[in-house]
């Protein structure tokens, strides 16, 4: 168990020389703390994966360093690195029984039997594999193997983090729901820093305390999952967390006041010093945006269709080239197609170059 | 139900069923005619009914105990050469590189004996190995090592089985090879992450993952080996004295040396028996072994 720090830490699959900007994982210096349960959330290809794998020591990285409890354990090997890792497909050791692959771990470190037995009776309770610890492994269903896998990961009770490459892509979504309370369960019970790498929002944000995202290699938030849903650093936070994501809009910002099309957006706070020359855009989530009846003073859109969700309706409308989403409270039809925008001054954001900029009180 | 009846489709098989029946079942039927008759030449046969394969496995008559002798002796070659190839096979395999261009030079250059005529094989050695002028017997005797395969019957069989070794090692590493690729990075990176050795990832996986290919590189090379004439006839024609000469090469003697074709038909029907059962042992045991997979293949 331990902290880890990440320091300046990069990789380029095409070595060190290789431009910046093609480096699967761009620099980045961050802190995992003891015991905390942590979801790394990004779309395919945005460098979650590789950075999983330099932390558990598969990929040397090309710059940086990697401190448990401020250690610099950078260039041990995966063996002597204190990490367990459970990957994306099942890997179940063929010849074995349930029982023999939990106890794999273990055996290879030289554990007393005793130990081995205990840890994997424990594991196989928790983990409602008992009835099988005694058949082979290799005539189970997908998801009790990649139970297995889980358990493999979770044995030692020596490890500093417990990395997970989206361990629930081949599992049923009734059963996902299932193991990932496990998860969440196992995680109080035992203490263990776990690392959780998905693409699925909702998995990131039903396990993780902190959710960090990652977009083009880079990590552009961390934080817990009402920040992320609050104040989302980036536009790609934004629009990548919620359902419908955030609106994001081009706008001439000024003080107080966000301009689209010559309608004024009222600011919660100023904006005065913006970089020059940078891109300009508001964010607010459908949430914040309610469709009213067209009044003066109000941007109108034009409503393209209505989304019943159940309990909540999203209007998805355009204005101008951008299109956007909104809330559509009971009872609201529009008679001609159009409808004015009211926003929430509390949830607009204004993002220079896609990074959110603080403003002024 | 309403099929067009069209007889045109016999016409088509026909060309089929001749091929079959003058390439196959004739001489096989003829092989059968002439195991239960005797010869003397001159086209004249005498009926003798079972008596040529009472005689093949009674050991005290000649016939008996040649060809019980000689399968014995192919039997003990098969044994030591599958001893030999298959855990090397599994060290080349093992040993190559995984990415590079030194995966392709490995194939070429493992492929290459695989490649050259099993007569042209049985030169290379033949000569390689004599005494007088041979690399290899040459630089053995001037070592000081009696070696010469004309007349000492060890010498004989282990330039025989080196001679294999060096021939087939290259296909059960290939097999191996094959094998080991289609394992998934995933296996070898929890390894890694479980902390196993090099000995552990062997036995827990590439092993296991291993087990198709090896039982089809022990069942290819079992036939081979049992059926092996040529190399073994060019280089020490069965000798010194009958010591390296197997089923095959019996059989050629005495269908063609002495020209008891009963015998040999006789001979050559036990011998192909023998085979068509052991394939048949072979092909059960990998389906079944298949069979036991597939869940396993299907779940994920």
């Amino acid at each position: 168990m331990a902290r880890i720090d990440l320091v300046d830490l990069a990789h380029s699959y095409g070595g060190n020389d290789a431009p910046q900007e093609s480096f699967a994982l761009k620099p980045v210096t961050m802190t995992w703390r003891q015991g905390g349960a942590y979801a790394l959330l990004g779309p395919s290809g945005c460098g979650k994966t590789t950075l999983l794998n330099v932390i558990s020591g598969i990929i040397t990285p090309s710059r940086g360093k990697i401190l448990f409890d401020g250690t610099d354990i950078t260039p041990l090997s995966t063996q002597k690195r204190n990490i367990a890792q459970v990957f994306q497909f099942p890997v179940i050791y063929d010849t074995m029984t349930v029982g023999q692959n939990l106890a794999f771990p273990l055996k290879n470190r030289g554990v007393p039997k005793a130990e081995i037995d205990k840890r994997v009776a424990e594991i196989g309770r928790l983990l409602d594999l008992e009835p099988y610890l005694n058949r082979k492994a290799t005539r189970l269903t997908a998801d009790a193997k990649q139970k297995i896998s889980l358990g493999r990961g979770l044995v030692r009770s020596d490890v500093a983090a417990v990395l997970f490459d989206e361990p629930l892509t081949v599992i049923d979504p009734e059963l996902k729901w299932q193991l990932r309370s496990k998860l969440k369960a196992l995680h109080r019970e035992l203490d263990l820093t776990m690392i959780y790498v998905t693409h699925d929002q909702t998995e990131a944000l039903t396990f993780a305390d902190t959710v960090v995202v990652m977009h083009d290699g880079r990590v552009v938030q961390s934080g817990t999952p009402a920040e992320l849903f609050d104040k989302p650093a980036h536009t790609f936070v934004g629009y990548f967390i919620g359902s419908p994501g955030m609106n994001i809009l081009p706008a001439e910002v000024r003080g107080r006041e966000a301009r689209i099309g010559g309608h004024v957006i009222a600011l919660n706070r100023a904006y005065d010093n913006l970089p020059a020359g940078a891109k300009i855009e508001i964010g607010v989530r459908p949430e914040f945006v309610e469709v009213v009846a067209p009044a003066p003073g109000l941007l109108t859109a034009k409503i393209e269709r209505l989304d019943d969700l159940g309990r909540i309706r999203f209007a998805r409308a355009r204005l101008g080239d951008a299109k956007l989403a909104a809330r559509a409270p009971a009872g609201f039809t529009s008679a001609d197609g159009t409808a004015g925008l009211k926003f929430d001054p509390s949830h607009v954001h204004v993002y220079a170059d896609s990074l959110l900029v603080e403003g002024a009180a | 139900m309403d099929k067009t009846v069209n007889q045109k489709a016999w016409f088509l098989v026909l060309p089929v069923f001749l091929v079959v029946a003058f390439s196959a079942v004739l001489p096989l039927m003829t092989v059968v005619n002439y195991s239960m008759q005797d010869t003397f030449g001159n086209n004249q046969f005498f009926w003798n009914g079972v008596g040529w394969f009472k005689e093949l496995l009674d050991p005290s008559t000649d016939l008996g105990g040649r060809f019980l002798a000689s399968l014995g002796r192919n039997l003990f070659f098969s044994l030591v050469i599958l001893a030999i190839e298959v855990p090397l096979g599994i060290v080349v395999a093992l040993s190559m590189p995984r990415e590079g261009w030194t995966v392709a030079a490995c194939l070429v250059i493992l492929a290459l004996p695989l490649l050259i005529p099993w007569n042209v094989v049985g030169t290379i050695w033949q000569i390689f190995g004599r005494p007088d002028i041979g690399l290899l017997g040459y630089a053995l005797n001037a070592a000081g090592i009696d070696y010469n395969y004309v007349s000492n019957d060890i010498d004989a069989w282990v330039t025989v089985i080196v001679m294999d070794v060096w021939h087939w090692t290259s296909l059960v590493a290939l097999l191996c090879y094959a094998g080991l690729k289609s394992i998934p990075e995933a296996y070898y990176q929890a390894a890694q992450i479980d902390g196993a050795s090099r000995w552990a990832v062997f036995k827990a996986i590439q092993l296991p993952k291993m087990n198709r290919v090896l039982l089809i590189a022990v069942l290819l090379r079992f036939m081979d080996s049992f059926m092996i004439y040529t190399e073994p006839f060019v280089v020490t024609g069965g000798g010194p004295g009958n010591s390296t000469t197997f089923v095959s090469i019996e059989l050629v003697k005495i269908a063609l040396g002495q020209f008891d074709l009963g015998k040999a038909a006789a001979l050559s029907l036990v011998y192909n028996l023998i085979i068509l059962i052991v394939c048949w042992i072979f092909y059960t045991v990998m389906t079944n072994a298949g069979a036991e997979r597939k869940p396993q293949e299907g779940a994920v």
